[in-house]
């Protein structure tokens, strides 16, 4: 076989092992959608008749929008956020644990095609959770959309990131503990305080500058500029920086899953 | 002709300063049935973890059909198949999906392999189950599965750890059955057991690893000639009580009743069995069948041992 042929077909193995990784993720999150897909819908739906009907028509307007208007960009992209963490920290933290990713150790898949397969898989389900609860959102309020290709690049690059950070934890991870300490005690908090029920402009100057530093009002912020075109943050700033995380996150995931760091003795 | 596998001064130490290997070399044929033996401990599951790319080697170098497992791990990945000595497929996943999905890591789609997915699964009597999630299967039926798994991208060598651990007797006989069939095919099947029987009835060559060395390597016809004496049981007609009978005096042969119709026959090597079956047919009594008893191996793996120890 020549050099060239070989190439190729290893890039067509690579591809169908790829295929194969998301279809086996998207499988699992769809075949148990009672605790994937059901439980962010029925949340947010609360959090649009508590926070958005009862006590939004008392705070009247946010960021020159009705209250109803401005959370629900933010809570749509915290339900993409934490579905696409959770997914892939528990699947991959799943397969570890039965030691079913011993069959993609064996195998000839390259470490970035694992990765990418699994990040793929928490995107899918990110996404179809963000739908879900865009559809819902239109029974509440009415949705505008001021820059549709800002809203799938913010929403893909958040779930990607997001996905990465999943996978990092489900790596480290020796318990199932473990993979619900991050998001309990690092990704709610820094949602809740990232712009999702609020403006940070509300916020006394050095809170503002605190809160600058939290990731994922830049996320919400890009978002719901997306939709309202409205924003307390620099949208390029905010993409530019969700790149570079994500390239980050990619370039660590990697090299964690060469070494065989969680999963190799 | 390149070897199936080649491993060159192979070392692990494990985090704890444990050695588990100090430095083995081992080679095995292309076509070979070859196993893998030693005591809990010993260092042949480390020895096929590192082969699987499942544990880190702490020096040598490992080459699967002529491809270094490092420098060409793509290539020699694609050579192998494994079967660990622990379930390890998604319990919650079905039969079929399983072994799909695993072609899928080799880069063959779901239509590709449907047949020969079909196949292993009828082969291996898993056909009928292939809807069930995995969980639902027997132990012997999740090691079968494990088997089909392995095999579904048809590997040039297939890896088997403790394959009939657990499995009952008729199974084990129907995996050997399998087994023998596969390497007659062509595949170099390696495996670790601590059935003896196992490996005398199945293996072509042999390797004994003690405390992370190869205490020996060779073939087994060469091994079992290191005998200096061999065991027949003779299965009688008639029970010896209910016939009344006493077994004769045999000088030089040791006998042993183990059963009212059963004999054990120890005879030193190259030693004629006439001898006995004659006297005995004096003696009024008729032998039904002889066999030679299945455990020389055993007797050669403990001596080694513990030749191995006090060395």
């Amino acid at each position: 076989m020549s050099e060239k042929a070989k190439l190729k077909s290893i890039w067509a193995i690579q591809w169908v092992a790829f295929s194969t990784i998301v279809i086996k993720e998207v499988r699992r999150f769809m075949r148990i959608w009672q605790q994937t897909l059901l439980p962010p819908a029925i949340t947010m739906t609360l959090y649009f008749i508590i926070f958005g009907n009862l006590i939004g028509s008392r705070i009247g307007e946010m960021g020159g929008v009705d209250y109803m208007s401005f959370i629900v960009p933010g809570l749509i992209m915290m339900s993409v956020i934490t579905n696409a963490y959770g997914n892939v920290a528990s699947s991959f933290f799943g397969n570890k644990f039965q030691r079913c990713i011993e069959e993609l150790m064996v195998s000839p898949v390259h470490p970035a095609v694992i990765l990418a397969g699994y990040v793929m898989g928490g995107v899918a389900r990110g996404v179809m959770v963000g739908i879900i609860v865009t559809l819902l959102s239109l029974y509440f309020t009415d949705l505008q959309l001021h820059s549709l290709p800002i809203v799938v690049i913010v929403t893909i690059l958040s779930a990607i990131l997001f996905a990465l950070g999943g996978f990092i934890n489900a790596i480290f991870a020796t318990k199932f503990d473990d993979i619900t300490i991050i998001p309990t005690f690092i990704i709610t908090p820094l949602t809740y305080l990232g712009g999702v029920f609020y403006s940070i402009s509300l916020l006394p100057e050095f809170w503002q500058d605190v809160s600058m530093l939290n990731p994922i009002l830049y996320m919400v912020n890009s978002f719901r500029y997306g939709i309202l075109g409205i924003s307390d943050v620099n949208i390029t700033a905010a993409i530019s920086m969700l790149v570079v995380f994500i390239a980050l996150l990619s370039a660590f995931s990697i090299w964690l899953l060469k070494r065989g760091t969680g999963m190799r003795s | 002709m390149t070897a199936a596998l080649s491993i060159q001064g192979l070392e692990k130490v494990y985090g704890n300063g444990f050695k588990a290997l100090k430095g083995i070399d081992l080679t095995v044929k292309q076509g070979d049935f070859f196993a893998l033996l030693g005591p809990n401990g010993a260092g042949k599951s480390t020895t096929l973890g590192i082969v699987s790319s499942l544990v880190q080697k702490t020096g040598g170098s490992v080459s699967i059909m002529g491809h270094d497992l490092v420098t060409d791990a793509f290539a020699a990945k694609q050579c192998l198949g494994v079967v660990p000595q622990e379930f390890n497929f998604n319990q919650f996943e079905k039969v079929y999906d399983i072994v799909i999905t695993q072609a899928g890591y080799y880069g063959l789609t779901a239509k590709e392999v449907a047949g020969h997915a079909e196949t292993l699964l009828r082969a291996l009597d898993l056909w009928e189950k292939r809807d069930e999630p995995s969980r639902m299967l027997s132990g012997g039926m999740k090691r079968r599965l494990m088997i089909a798994r392995a095999l579904i991208h048809k590997p040039q060598i297939l890896i088997l750890d403790e394959p009939t651990a657990g499995v009952d007797i008729e199974l084990r006989r129907s995996m050997w059955e399998f087994m023998k069939k596969l390497n007659e095919e062509g595949t170099t099947i390696i495996l670790t057991t601590h059935y003896l029987e196992e490996a005398e009835q199945l293996c072509k060559n042999i390797a004994i690893i003690n405390h992370g060395e190869i205490v020996t390597n060779t073939s087994v016809r060469e091994l079992l000639s290191q005998l200096g004496t061999e065991t027949f049981v003779f299965d009688l007609e008639n029970g010896l009580e209910s016939s009344a009978v006493r077994v004769p005096e045999l000088e030089s042969y040791e006998v042993v009743q183990v059963a009212d119709d059963c004999l054990e026959v120890t005879v030193a090597k190259g030693q004629g069995l006439n001898q006995v079956v004659i006297r005995l047919n004096d003696a009024g009594i008729q032998v039904r069948s002889m066999r030679a008893k299945a455990n020389r191996l055993e007797e050669l793996f403990v001596d080694l041992i513990q030749q191995h120890k006090r060395s």
